[in-house]
């Protein structure tokens, strides 16, 4: 093995040519054009939507206006309309409240099996969505969830049950992540005025998580708005009952009336936009007064 | 008076070990120590924000060893100061005589007492964001010391300041010391701090805390 000394390796002069580097052009025109495929596909899958709505090309003929707002007057839409969105508003309430002291206790605390426990909080997202309804299901054969299940099981109860699964698993982990970039020693410092842990928590800590549990609201009530296959399976999907949005586009699919199903899309792509420009206009302005 | 006896910290792998040491009623004692050495680990324990091992904190005679941070009357100003974002200039002075349940008269006259002594009337209605260095430590010194502490704990308030701001805040921390009575440690590894605030001058290394007479 050649052996360097300290000297030698001290005599190295740099070489005499500059160093150059190359054009960050194809860097930022490969990255551009990954993300402006992806970005574009989500644009026209939508304006497909839309134009579909007003165009049949099958017949080749407009769709009058008169027929989507036709479809959207029809009463069992309409129904479906109104228990998605109380629904979904509950769902966000309860996923909230629920979200917001495991977000805290998972961000601030370790205590043993939290691994085990943070593996638990992903399963609703991970499991298959029509496994989850199934699941739900199977636990109210069970005391004491079978006491109550004439009332829960196929009931409006069991729809915002089968949204709030789901949409509490993401609204926990958007909380986490809130917590986990609020610095502790704010808390520490409201300890040494005085405060306990829950006057702390609840003048210091929770004031500033408001953006985040804003993005969990939303994130929960678009989740929710969009489920489908747990509410299928648990709630079932009985017209003028517990038949939400995605249950109508099912419904009109099966029936053959395409408009009727590309209405109620339509308006749960707009439902969804507009909820998502508000939280964002609402995190905007927040931003700005601070 | 902070006296500390046999104090003994553990995070992690790191521990300190049998720290001994005293500051005298109303005195300023600088803790300095190369970085890594535990001089957060230090005060924090002193704080109530780190359990410690075994050993006992003692403060003007009261042992606070078991004591929650909230029921041992220190203030505690952290080296970011640790404003809360939401929250004004005049609530944050405010903040823990309301956790108090001081009466509003009251809270008023305090937070504009602090605030003339601070120098930070004109910054009252101000939120964190968007105050200077030099403020935000004069706010987060404010809050510290509103409840009227028997001890401060300042753990390197002065590091993150230029040199103008610093002499500043070394005229504004003597001031509030003096109105105050508070008997202060302050950690830093700032020469200049030790020789222009310190009465007393401690040292933690390897895990001793050693007296070393001022130059002051």
């Amino acid at each position: 093995m050649t052996q360097v000394s300290p000297v030698e390796s001290a005599t190295v002069e740099a070489p005499t040519v500059p160093h150059r580097v190359g054009s960050d052009r194809p860097f930022y025109i490969c990255f551009g054009v990954i993300g402006g495929f992806y970005v574009l596909l989500i644009v026209l899958m939508l304006a497909a939507d839309a134009w579909r709505v007003v165009y049949d090309p099958n017949i080749a003929t407009w769709t009058s206006p008169h027929a989507v707002f036709a479809a959207l007057a029809a009463p069992e839409i309409q129904y479906a309309i109104w228990l998605s969105m109380i629904s979904c508003t509950l769902t966000t309430i309860f996923s909230l409240w629920v979200a917001t002291p495991i977000g805290y206790l998972m961000s601030r605390h370790e205590f043993r099996g939290k691994v085990i426990v943070d593996a638990i909080l992903d399963i609703p997202i991970v499991l298959p969505p029509l496994v989850l309804g199934l699941s739900l299901l199977i636990l109210f054969q069970f005391a004491p969830f079978r006491w109550i299940s004439d009332y829960v099981v196929y009931e409006v109860p069991s729809v915002i049950l089968a949204q709030f699964m789901v949409a509490c698993a993401f609204a926990v982990r958007t909380m986490r992540t809130t917590f986990d970039q609020i610095s502790p020693r704010q808390e520490q410092v409201a300890l040494t005025l005085g405060c306990s842990q829950s006057q702390a928590f609840f003048a210091v800590v929770l004031p500033q998580a408001r953006r985040g549990a804003m993005t969990a609201a939303t994130l929960a009530w678009a989740r929710s708005l969009g489920e489908f296959g747990p509410i299928l399976i648990f709630a079932g999907s009985t017209r003028m009952r517990t038949e939400v949005l995605p249950t109508t586009v099912f419904l009109e699919m099966q029936a053959g009336n395409l408009t009727g199903a590309l209405a109620v899309s339509l308006l749960m792509v707009v439902a969804a936009v507009i909820v998502l420009v508000l939280a964002r206009l609402f995190g905007l302005r927040k931003a700005v007064v601070r | 008076m902070i006296c500390v006896k046999a104090l003994t910290v553990r995070v992690g792998s790191f521990a300190l070990r049998d720290v001994s040491f005293e500051v005298p009623a109303r005195g300023y004692a600088i803790l300095m120590g190369r970085t890594g050495c535990g001089k957060t680990t230090l005060l924090e324990s002193i704080c109530g924000l780190k359990s410690i091992a075994s050993g006992i904190i003692t403060l003007d005679g009261v042992d606070v060893t078991a004591l929650k941070p909230a029921e041992r009357g220190i203030g505690y100003v952290p080296q970011d100061g640790a404003l809360f974002d939401t929250m004004t200039v005049a609530d944050h002075l405010g903040f823990a005589l309301r956790v108090r349940r001081w009466s509003r008269s009251d809270t008023t006259r305090r937070v504009a007492e602090l605030a003339e002594l601070l120098d930070i009337t004109h910054l009252l209605h101000r939120r964190p964001h968007g105050l200077s260095g030099g403020e935000r430590q004069r706010v987060a010194l404010g809050r510290a010391l509103s409840f009227r502490p028997r001890v401060l704990c300042l753990d390197e308030p002065l590091s993150a300041l230029d040199d103008a701001t610093r002499r500043q805040m070394y005229d504004i921390l003597q001031r509030a010391q003096q109105h105050e009575h508070v008997t202060t440690l302050h950690v830093t590894h700032n020469q200049e701090d030790a020789d222009r605030l310190a009465d007393t001058l401690l040292r933690l290394e390897n895990g001793v805390v050693m007296d070393i007479p001022c130059r002051c």
